[in-house]
This record gives C-alpha cells, sequence and structure tokens, in this order.
C-alpha cells in the first residue's frame, strides 16, 4: 500500500472548512495535503449542470452526480430528508450550491443557557469569534449594509449590498405598518468585482450552480491553496484514522486511491472537516481498542445533538405583475425577530422572495401528471397546449421564507448503519431526526408574521410549502462534534482540537453547541480561520 | 472566470443568435432545422414566435459540442419524419400543424415522461419537446412572455429585478 510523504497537515474535507484553512495554512508556507472523498469538478461544465438543475426532469442530486453507492446513507426519523440533494461531495464542498447567505450568529446564540436557561452555552463568546467573523467577510467576500439587527458590528461589509428589488418594494409598506424592518441580506456574493472574481451577472441559478463564479464557492480557496504549494487529492475518501501505539496521536489517514486501493498520509496534525454528517461518521469509523466507541468518543457525544434548521415558505397571489425570478437571490430579510424576548418560541430570520413560486424553465419541463389532462380531454396539453398557462401560474407570486433554530437533543444523531455499506464497504451514516417543540413553536410564530405581512400587503390565496409540523430542512447540519471545556460532554476544545488525541481537530458546523437562526457558513469559515491560526502557532 | 468557447458558442445558442458554423449549411442540417422547426410550432404558445434562426442557434450550436445530443436529436427527428411518412407519406415539416401532434400522439410522446435515457418516445420528449421548453423559457423569447424577461438560465436581471413592469 502507497505511503505518502508526511506532511505538516492533513485536513479532510475541500469544502469551505477545508479549503479556507488548507489556503491559510499553505499562505504560511506549511505543507499541507487535503484528502476530498469527491471530485474536482470542470468549470467548463457548470453550465451543462445549470441546465441539469433547472429542468424539470432531474432531481436535485444529480445536479452534481450525488446519491451513488459513494453517498448512501439511512434517514431515520421525521419526514423525508434526501441528504444527497442537500451536501456535495468534491472540491468546494456544499458550497458549489448554496444560495451564500452569511449572515453571523448573534451574542446571544453563544450563551443560551446562561441567558435563558435553554441548551448550553458555547465555551467561546461571540466577542472572540468576531474579528474572524470580519476576517471571514472578507475571505469570501461578503455584500450587506450594517442593520440594528443584526449580531454586532463596528465595521461595514467588505461589498456594498444588492438593491432591493420591485418584489421587496411590493412588501416594503405591509411590513412598515407592521412595525418590521427590513434589511439587505448578507451574502457571499459579488456586488461588484472583488478579489479577481467578476461580479453577478445574474444568471439566477444561485442554489444549483453559479456559472459566473460571481457567487463565492470554496473551489476558489482549493486553488489558492494549491498555488501556496498544498497538495489537493480528490476521489480520496478516507476510510479511517490510524493511532500510534500510545493511542493518542493520529498517524495516518488511510484513504482510497483512484483504483480503489488502499493508500495512507501520514502528518504531524489532522483535521477533519467533511461537515456534520461525514465528520461525526469518520470518527466512529476509525474506532479501535482503545477508543471503542469511535475516535475521540470518550464523552459518547460524536454524532449526537445534530440540528437542522426547519424552514416555512408562504405565498400568495396579488393582482399585479410580481416580477419574480428575474434574480436569483433574495435582496431583503429581517433578523427582527432573532433573539428570545418574545416567549417561548425561539429565533428566526424572514427572507423576502424573490423567486416565489417555480422558475419558468423548470415550470415548462417538469414531469406533471397526465391523468388531469387526460381526464379533462385536453391531450394537447401534454404537449404544449396549455404550456404558457402553466408557466405563468408559477411566476406571478409573491412570497416569504422563513428558517427557525432548533435546540440540541442527545437523540437527534449520527451513527453508523452497520446493515448498509457504501462503495468501499463502510457502514453508511445513519441519521436520526425529530423535530421538537420550541421549533414547532417558532414556526407557527414565523407562519403568523408571514401570512400577516401578505395578508397586510393585499395578498390573496395565501398558503405554505412546509408546515409547523412537517417543515421543510434545510441544508444546514450542525452540533454533531459539540465544543465545550469538559472532556465529558464534548467532543473538542475551544480550539477544535479533540479532547481525546492531541494531534486531530474537526473543522465543521459540527462544533456548534447551538445552531441560532443563522446560516452556518460564515461560522464555520470563521472557526476555520481561527483554527488556522492556532495550528500556524502551534507548527512553528 | 475564463469563458471557454465551448461555453462561447453555448451562450450563444442559448441566446438565440444564429451561430455561423461550418457544415450547418448543408442538406442535414438544414433538414434538421426544418423538422424542430415544425415541432416548435405546435409546443410553443400562440404568443411566442420562435423563428428558423432561433432554432438553428440552439440546436446546431448544442449539437457542435454535445456530440450526444447531436446523436439524439437527429434520431428523434428522423423518427419523427418516418412516422410523418407512415402516417401521412410527408415529412413532418410538411404536415398541418394538427397533423404533426397526430404524429407526437402516435408515437406516444404526449402521455410519457421525459427521459434521456428511456425508450423512443421518452427521448423525443426530452430533447425535442422539452429541449424547446427549456430553451424558450431560460431566454428571453419566452420568459418575457410571462413578465420574466431575464428569466433563470439566462445571464442578466441585475437591473431588471428593481424595477416594474414595462407596458
Amino acid at each position: 500500500m502507497a505511503a505518502h510523504d508526511p506532511a505538516d497537515v492533513c485536513v479532510i474535507g475541500a469544502g469551505p472548512a477545508g479549503a479556507i484553512l488548507a489556503a491559510s495554512l499553505a499562505e504560511r508556507g506549511h505543507d499541507v495535503v487535503v484528502l476530498e472523498a469527491g471530485p474536482r469538478f470542470d468549470l467548463d461544465e457548470r453550465l451543462e449542470r445549470l441546465e441539469r438543475g433547472l429542468r424539470g426532469e432531474h432531481g436535485s442530486a444529480d445536479v452534481w452526480d450525488m446519491g451513488g453507492p459513494r453517498d448512501a446513507y439511512t434517514w431515520s426519523g421525521d419526514f423525508e430528508y434526501n441528504l444527497n440533494a442537500h451536501r456535495i461531495k468534491g472540491v468546494g464542498g456544499t458550497s458549489l450550491h448554496w444560495g451564500g447567505v452569511t449572515p453571523r450568529l448573534h451574542p446571544e446564540d453563544f450563551r443560551m443557557a446562561s441567558t435563558y436557561g435553554l441548551a448550553d452555552d458555547w465555551p467561546i463568546t461571540y466577542e472572540e469569534v468576531a474579528p474572524y467573523y470580519r476576517q471571514a467577510e472578507r475571505t469570501m467576500g461578503v455584500s450587506g449594509a450594517r442593520y440594528q439587527f443584526s449580531g454586532p458590528r463596528a465595521e461595514g461589509y467588505p461589498l456594498p449590498p444588492f438593491p432591493p428589488s420591485y418584489s421587496d418594494q411590493l412588501l416594503e409598506d405591509a411590513c412598515a405598518e407592521l412595525g418590521i424592518e427590513l434589511h439587505p441580506v448578507p451574502r457571499a456574493m459579488n456586488s461588484e468585482p472583488y478579489d479577481g472574481r467578476n461580479e453577478c451577472v445574474g444568471y439566477g441559478t444561485c442554489q444549483i450552480v453559479c456559472p459566473s463564479g460571481g457567487k463565492y464557492d470554496a473551489s476558489v480557496h482549493a486553488r489558492r491553496a494549491e498555488r501556496d504549494g498544498a497538495r489537493v487529492r480528490t476521489r480520496a475518501p478516507v476510510d479511517r484514522l490510524v493511532l500510534d501505539d500510545s493511542g493518542e496521536r493520529v498517524t495516518e489517514a488511510v484513504y482510497a486511491g483512484p483504483d480503489g486501493d488502499e493508500r495512507r498520509q501520514r502528518a504531524r496534525h489532522f483535521v477533519v472537516a467533511c461537515g456534520a454528517v461525514e465528520s461525526a461518521r469518520l470518527l466512529l469509523q476509525s474506532a479501535t481498542d482503545g477508543h471503542p466507541n469511535g475516535l475521540a468518543n470518550s464523552s459518547g457525544a460524536v454524532g449526537r445533538n445534530l440540528m437542522i434548521h426547519p424552514g416555512i415558505k408562504t405565498v400568495g397571489k396579488l393582482d399585479q405583475p410580481t416580477r419574480q425570478h428575474l434574480i436569483g437571490f433574495s435582496t431583503r430579510m429581517t433578523e427582527q425577530f432573532y433573539d428570545h424576548d418574545q416567549g417561548p418560541e425561539g429565533t428566526m430570520i424572514l427572507t423576502l422572495s424573490n423567486t416565489a413560486g417555480t422558475a419558468p424553465a423548470t415550470a415548462a419541463t417538469r414531469q406533471t401528471s397526465h391523468a388531469k389532462h387526460l381526464l379533462d380531454g385536453n391531450v394537447d396539453a401534454l404537449i404544449g397546449g396549455r404550456l404558457a398557462d402553466e408557466v405563468d401560474e408559477e411566476t406571478g407570486l409573491v412570497g416569504i421564507t422563513a428558517w427557525v433554530e432548533q435546540l440540541p437533543d442527545p437523540d437527534n444523531r449520527v451513527s453508523l448503519d452497520e446493515s448498509k455499506t457504501d462503495d468501499r464497504g463502510n457502514p453508511v451514516p445513519e441519521v436520526t431526526w425529530r423535530l421538537d417543540d420550541h421549533s414547532r413553536a417558532t414556526l407557527r410564530s414565523a407562519a403568523r408574521i408571514c401570512r400577516a405581512i401578505l395578508q397586510e400587503a393585499g395578498v390573496t390565496d395565501i398558503s405554505t410549502i412546509g408546515t409547523p409540523d412537517h417543515p421543510l430542512l434545510l441544508s444546514h447540519r450542525m452540533g454533531t462534534v459539540r465544543m465545550g471545556t469538559d472532556p465529558d460532554h464534548s467532543v473538542v476544545t475551544p480550539q477544535l482540537r479533540t479532547h481525546d488525541v492531541s494531534n486531530l481537530s474537526v473543522s465543521s458546523s459540527g462544533a456548534f453547541v447551538t445552531a441560532g437562526a443563522a446560516n452556518p457558513t460564515l461560522t464555520i469559515v470563521a472557526l476555520t480561520l481561527r483554527l488556522a491560526d492556532h495550528l500556524h502557532e502551534r507548527l512553528g | 472566470m475564463e469563458i471557454t468557447r465551448r461555453e462561447a458558442i453555448v451562450g450563444l445558442a442559448i441566446a438565440g443568435v444564429g451561430v455561423e458554423l461550418v457544415g450547418d449549411t448543408d442538406e442535414q442540417a438544414q433538414s434538421l432545422v426544418a423538422t424542430l422547426l415544425a415541432a416548435a410550432d405546435v409546443v410553443a404558445p400562440p404568443a411566442v414566435d420562435v423563428s428558423e434562426s432561433f432554432v438553428r442557434g440552439y440546436v446546431l450550436g448544442r449539437a457542435r459540442v454535445d456530440a450526444e445530443y447531436e446523436r439524439h436529436i437527429a434520431e428523434a427527428a428522423s423518427r419523427l419524419d418516418a412516422q410523418a411518412h407512415r402516417e401521412y407519406q410527408s415529412t413532418f415539416a410538411s404536415l398541418t400543424p394538427s397533423e404533426r401532434r397526430q404524429v407526437f400522439r402516435s408515437l406516444g410522446v404526449h402521455l410519457t415522461h421525459a427521459d434521456p435515457d428511456g425508450v423512443l418516445s421518452q427521448r423525443i420528449r426530452y430533447y425535442v419537446v422539452n429541449d424547446l421548453k427549456y430553451v424558450l423559457y431560460s431566454t428571453p423569447l419566452g420568459g418575457r412572455t410571462v413578465g420574466v424577461e431575464n428569466p433563470p438560465g439566462y445571464p442578466g436581471g441585475r437591473e431588471a429585478y428593481q424595477r416594474g413592469p414595462t407596458e
């Protein structure tokens, strides 16, 4: 079996956490190897992926080649959740199809227990993370403007905000009547050229693929890491981490080569950066006699406390054109309801939609039910007879999207399903997840607020996609390798190093103690930049 | 980000700009364009005026950069013609709109879901019917008929999204 020359740092995963960490360390002269399970995607193919994602015939997971035996998993618990439509394995990771929304967590998110008697406190404060939030915003290129209800900040944003949409203006007066303040959506998207990358050119398919590169994705920093000497090995899924005889240090990451042969990478320090599901899975999979419940799992917390943000979309009709789908992202939101002053329900973010309904090309090509048209005797509709009406019905809506926090619950977890294996013969991750009363109450509150805004604006035929009892589930997964100072109740230290293994760190939303309602990527990047500084000092 | 020739051609094709490429004036290409223009006539809504140059641009542009697409679209056009000959002793492009719809029905295209790797009717639905719908509504040609003059899939809209509707 091939064993590669030892590196200073072996990073497992080339999404935002891994790629930005690798770039930061490589820039400072460290020898970095990145092992990424998925491929390097050809920039040349982004337009093809755009079509695949925009057309209604294909599934979301097909766009980035997810869902095969490599990506097998088991979902247990409430509702359905197509994990592979919500993640990407490959250079850039899930940031290849994210919306780019980058709010900060709030100070209260870091001290939920001492402020509200809920969940646990993080072992670090907002104030300690704030300089890294600022750096993360510059690293990715976040556009936005300071506003009253965000996490506190002294400085502005690296990029100016995108102006409000015509659709925002249709709901603005209604919000003002209800005393609701709107503000720009902070977003890792270039409102003007930035950092050698062009500005957004308006393809409108942000959460499918950004063909122009105007939206940030972590392939940017993977390329930078390589420019500064890092080695990025793709199609290199890591099977397990191997310890030395003392059981206290990792010596090698065992991974698959291009022919499926077993290879080993040695390093002084290892960082697992595979996202909340796969990071926990790798630790569990690396169990030894000395670590029988999984590597670095003396606490039993690896995989536990999985949090996913639930959400709800409220839509309706106005008797006038609403100008949806001219841009692919929202431009106004409110964090006015972020904190807990209102009572038992918790934290939420509301955004006004610029993409209510369905994109015209998707509405035109989706696999509609034939039964209705056949019953109507309208055979021609199946070829194109009602095409204009069907598309038109989907493009004249207006809407608001809300997502809410979930509190940590140790029974929401990632474990190993030994009854099913992936293409490497490894047990697949099993995700067990349930909706809780706190989230339900917050979703009800969010739905009430959204409906009130739409009604005030004269919107009719109001309905929701997702409900408080059966919400949408977002792509945000957190909590499975939680941070803490007590090794009996946490997996990693405030510096993201595992308590049990001295040269092993985890950089992931898995380290979050609470979820807030903020989209996690900005916090992931802030924590990985902070880890880069710690490792740089430690490695010397 | 560097735009490759491939992206440029596809972009032009999507934009409905007739791309002058070597070989696209030959008989085979002309026949293909005529067949697909005839298909567009029954698939596209009345408000959308699909021109020959638009069809030429998106079909030949895509065929030039995607060999698999070229093979499938040629096969689909050929099968539409074969069925037209069987039923009406004529080419598909020469039929009336009503007769063309009948050809689609005879091939089962109206009843099937689109699948690029499926049986013939599914492939025709994907590569002829749905392809046209996709190109129409991911470009201003179809988008503007539903008030979305810069639809998703088309680069543009940074100014338009801020503006109200124009009469």
